[in-house]
């Protein structure tokens, strides 16, 4: 299965289906034009409010990330360009492995680096003003 | 108050002899929401549902179904027409066999729907000529909840849904609410000491405890709002007196501070800065520990 939202994370779960979305856009797992789940058997697959589904769909359409077609339901948009985000998302994996290596030649367990990931994110949420 | 709700109480109040059960509730449950009744045992749940469908009268206060005073006998009728409720005991008959129940049931509703009631004697395997005393307490759920989802009901009431079950039959009740709810338009009320369970289908929930609403909301802006905020000290953590509003706890052990907020994490974080901790972590708060803040707190 694609998506597994975690309902006790504290995250919101559309948010959580939204990233989860988008990972599959962004790694070619869904491809543009490809059909996403409807509401009613994504909400039942997952055991999860449909209304919550609804939400990250229509937030999804609101972002470019797919579209929604009368009766027909959602799709990956056309434009959701793949290929650029992959090549982003393989850059910064780079970065990351980059900075684990330095990290651990410094004697940072990997326990401590992910707490250490996790701090610095929270806190770029915290500046940014990220909803998240 | 937004716009009226299915279900709109304000400062409901019962009381039995010198118990005080609902001590001043509010709930507003918009339509078409699936909304969590969370509670501690006791909390004052059931007592709430059963003055919700007129099955006892409030002490005080206001309280409507269908903006239908509840406490009134003739629109209470009508209130109960138009919803579906599961007791926590779920109330059958238990002489009769599950063919013959759904028979007995199906006449006192006019809106039955006979095709919901084949569908979920289908997915719910239920056999039509079992006696409904041989029944296990999961296949006894699942009748009761057919009975309910089988009325056309535009409302439905369940009380503890999900007691006494497995983790698997808990899945497939809430898997039916979730899909019934998808497929028609309705509201589901539902108490629970079950958090998982809330987190998990609810958009809406209520916090109750001692018969009083402690926190409302969706279950989104609850997410989004509520923070963790842990700070380290390189000696001993000072005594921080937080002005930023939100604050719900401070917690201070030896090196370490640690505080839920409600709201404004920045701001409470802007402040912590200025104590010049080593660190601070911000994290999200599950509904878990939301619920053990709010209600075990108290104490």
């Amino acid at each position: 299965m694609l998506f597994r939202p975690n309902p006790s994370s504290g995250v919101p779960i559309y948010l959580q289906l939204m990233e989860q979305v988008k990972h599959a856009v962004e790694t070619g797992a869904l491809r543009p034009g490809e059909q996403l789940p409807g509401i009613r058997p994504l909400a039942e697959e997952l055991v999860i409010n449909p209304n919550t589904v609804a939400k990250a769909y229509r937030e999804l359409e609101h972002e470019g990330v797919i579209e929604l077609r009368q009766g027909a339901g959602a799709f990956v948009a056309g434009n959701a360009g793949t290929k650029k985000l992959m090549d982003t998302i393989r850059a910064g994996q780079g970065i990351v492995a980059d900075a684990i290596e330095k990290l651990r030649a410094r004697g940072v367990t990997d326990e401590e680096i992910r707490r250490l990931f996790e701090a610095e994110l929270a806190g770029l949420n915290i500046r940014g003003g990220h909803r998240g | 108050m937004a716009d009226a709700g299915v279900i709109d109480t304000a400062d409901l109040r019962k009381t039995y002899g010198d118990i005080e059960a609902v001590r001043g509730l509010t709930l507003h449950v918009p339509g078409g929401s699936i909304y969590g009744f969370l509670g501690r045992n006791g909390a004052g749940k059931t007592t709430t549902i059963k003055v919700l469908l007129g099955m006892t009268h409030p002490t005080a206060g206001d309280v409507r179904v269908f903006g239908l005073p509840a406490n009134v006998s003739r629109s209470s009728v009508a209130i109960r027409r138009r919803t579906g409720f599961v007791s926590e005991d779920k109330d059958l008959y238990d002489f009769m066999t599950v063919e013959e129940m759904i028979r007995f049931t199906a006449p006192f509703f006019p809106n039955w729907r006979k095709d919901l009631e084949e569908r979920y004697l289908r997915k719910f395997e239920l056999r039509q000529a079992q006696t409904i005393k041989s029944l296990s307490r999961g296949m006894r759920t699942k009748l009761a909840l057919l009975l309910a989802l089988s009325r056309g009901a535009e409302l439905l009431i369940l009380d503890e849904p999900t007691s006494g079950l497995d983790p698997a039959m808990t899945e497939e009740v809430l898997q039916a609410l979730v899909s019934h709810v998808a497929s028609e338009q309705m509201t589901v009320f539902f108490s629970s000491h079950q958090i998982a369970e809330v987190e998990q289908i609810a958009d809406h929930v209520a916090i109750v405890d001692r018969g009083r609403a402690v926190l409302a909301g969706t279950l989104d802006d609850l997410r989004e709002r509520y923070r963790r905020i842990q700070m380290v000290f390189d000696g001993d953590a000072p005594q921080p007196a937080f002005r930023s509003p939100g604050v719900v706890r401070v917690r201070r052990k030896g090196r370490v501070v640690t505080l839920l907020t409600s709201a404004g994490a920045e701001h409470v974080v802007n402040e912590a800065r200025g104590l010049h901790p080593v660190s601070i972590d911000v994290t999200p708060v599950s509904l878990k520990d939301i619920f053990l803040e709010t209600v075990v707190g108290e104490d």
